[in-house]
């Protein structure tokens, strides 16, 4: 891994971590974001962390451009060897996989996907070596995964998939982007998987529907009454998959404002991830499940 | 107290200067995109200087005010009128209770900033009144004003003065031909040196997809990209990058054709490279250039970025020391 520096014009320093995606890389940038955030440069106004990048506002004004570029030098040097553990938590986020309501968007956009014969869910069941749809929705359920980036609009979580690279869902972007993609589609583009926030423009394959918000600006919802938005990156994510009528029931709870997300605490080790991955990933599952 | 809109315009927002500090979750700062118009028609009058206001792109909207109030229109020249009589713009004026601010067609520029004494009222939202229409958040029900909406109105302090006059040398319009300043860097290497190059000499031409997100530009030729073996997760196209965070001002180039750039209500980040961004003190000019605009980007270096955002900040010490 290479670390590369930018400015983006001169309010910005864009900090990659690495080229290609990977947790590491993930990880390195939330944990250089981390250090910049706790070392409360003068000058420094906002700190973004991507996926395998972050990127700095800053005030020209405050802090020559230069000096910050020297600080963020030695604040990298300095996290080299952190040790990659982070504090966490864990939210199961419920899905209708195969719902009508994507379906029918898809239905829309046929003529904009690589293989307008089939859904987005058998194309990717089929492009990733999956016997079924059922399959695909299996290993899209089974493993945790990471919020390595909220953005694009506001409380999007883009997901990394918590398995060996040999199993990572892999899919296209649409040929063309969709004009239309229903609010809190779970989709799928790359190797990222992502949650609409909103109703919009979007270019990934669509695998299903969660019914709990993820932003609310009105904050009307009981659990983004505090902040409007759910995620953050380093979250966990662990989907659950739900039938129509599980669906229509936490719809019901999301209006009436019974419904609270599961959600629970968690650490987790890159380390012990790597070492065993199906062992740490089982630690992450079983923090949700409360043992 | 309020203002009835009667005719929307094509796109009329509550604006004031921005709700930095949540881009990190994908909010971006929002806020006016001629930053410096909107302080003008503010301290014209008396209100602070990031009041919310009304911005108004390509059209002005008729709004009927309910109650007498000091208003001023800068940024774009979108002649004002009173009941059908022309008023002067960059400068302070009455509207009484019952009469109708309207607008002639565009001359130049493309954004007007109506200021009202007492500033738009609505509420703040995470710091800032600032419209997010793609997030549909903060502004007037966190979208563009439509036909029938009332928009509440601060009280002013009494303090307003009608007359104050922004001089004519303070008052920026876009030249016929604009030139965007442009550090170059981020993902520039990814295309090659003579694209680079061509990139710089050819004249673009705002597309008619410019709005607060971004501006798009055609006409210039297409850029070459250095072959490589792409990255894990950065995507098939050349010009895919793995998803990273999108500079206010960068200029990204999906597929290497129509570079785009981006403003204040910026999608805060995605997965196409980009080639430089434009500098700090250029942005505001953005925010007036109109469709079919031809534009020319100019590379620069640090030292000039920061000359240009000094001599920025005198213009804006100069407005104020008029206006005090």
């Amino acid at each position: 891994m290479k670390t590369r520096m930018s400015f983006g014009g001169d309010e910005h320093i864009f900090v990659e971590l690495d080229e290609e995606m990977s947790l590491e890389a993930c990880f390195r940038a939330l944990s250089l974001a981390k250090a910049v955030r706790e070392s409360q440069i003068r000058g420094v106004t906002e700190i973004c962390p991507a996926n395998a990048s972050f990127q700095i506002r800053f005030d020209p004004d405050i802090i020559a451009p230069r000096d910050l570029w020297a600080e963020l030098e030695s604040l990298e040097q300095a996290t080299e060897r952190a040790e990659p553990v982070l504090k966490t938590r864990v939210v199961e986020v419920p899905v209708f996989y195969n719902d009508p309501w994507t379906r029918e968007t898809l239905m829309r956009f046929r003529e904009r996907h690589q293989a307008p014969d089939m859904t987005d869910l058998e194309y990717a069941a089929k492009i990733n070596g999956h016997a079924s749809v059922d399959a695909l929705i299996a290993a899209h359920a089974a493993s945790p995964w990471f919020v390595s980036m909220v953005g694009f609009v506001a409380g999007l979580p883009w997901l990394y998939q918590m398995v060996e690279r040999a199993q990572q869902i892999e899919v296209p972007k649409y040929l063309r982007p969709r004009t239309d993609t229903p609010r809190l589609t779970v989709g799928h583009g790359g190797c990222l998987g992502c949650i609409y926030s909103v109703r919009g423009a979007g270019g990934y394959q669509m695998f299903g529907i969660t019914p709990m918000p993820i932003y609310d600006p009105q904050q009307s919802i009981s659990y983004l009454s505090e902040f409007m938005i759910l995620f953050n990156p380093g979250d966990i994510v662990k989907f659950r998959s739900i039938g129509r009528d599980e669906y229509d029931a936490i719809v019901r709870e999301v209006e009436e404002g019974r419904f609270a997300p599961r959600i629970r605490p968690a650490t987790f080790s890159l380390d012990a991830f790597h070492a065993d991955p199906a062992a740490s990933n089982a630690k992450l599952v079983e923090a949700l499940d409360g043992h | 107290m309020g203002i009835e809109v009667i005719k929307p315009g094509l796109s009329t927002s509550v604006q004031d200067l921005g709700r930095p500090g949540f881009y990190h979750l994908g909010i971006p700062e929002s806020g006016g995109m001629d930053r410096y118009a909107l302080r003008a028609a503010n301290l014209l009058v008396g209100n602070e200087e990031g009041a919310g206001v009304l911005e108004a792109t390509f059209q002005g909207p008729a709004l009927r005010f309910t109650s007498h109030a000091v208003v001023a229109v800068t940024g774009a020249d979108l002649p004002p009128r009173c009941d059908g009589h022309a008023c002067p713009a960059w400068t302070s004026f009455a509207v009484k209770a019952g009469q109708v601010l309207g607008f002639d067609f565009l001359k130049r520029g493309a954004r007007a900033y109506i200021a009202v004494a007492g500033g738009i009222a609505v509420p703040v939202v995470l710091g800032s009144r600032s419209t997010y229409a793609l997030g549909a958040l903060g502004g007037f029900q966190g979208r563009a004003l439509k036909a029938g909406d009332v928009i509440p109105l601060g009280d002013a302090k009494g303090t307003a003065r009608e007359g104050l006059s922004v001089p004519e040398s303070l008052r920026p319009l876009p030249p016929a031909a604009p030139r965007l300043r442009v550090l170059p860097g981020l993902y520039d290497f990814r295309v090659t040196k003579s694209a680079l190059e061509g990139f710089f000499d050819d004249t673009w031409r705002v597309a008619t997809e410019a709005d607060r997100i971004g501006y798009r530009f055609r006409g210039g030729r297409a850029l070459e990209f250095v072959p490589r073996k792409q990255p894990f997760g950065a995507g098939s196209d050349p010009s895919n990058i793995v998803d990273t965070c999108y500079p206010y001002g960068s200029i990204q180039i999906p597929g290497g054709s129509e570079p785009i750039v981006l403003h204040r209500d910026a999608v805060s980040g995605g997965g196409y490279f980009m080639i430089g961004t434009v500098i700090s003190a250029d942005m505001d000019l953005i925010g007036q250039m109109q469709p079919n605009v031809p534009t020319r980007f100019v590379p620069v270096d640090m030292g000039d970025a920061l000359a240009a955002r000094r001599e920025a900040g005198e213009r804006l010490a100069a407005l104020r020391r008029c206006l005090a």
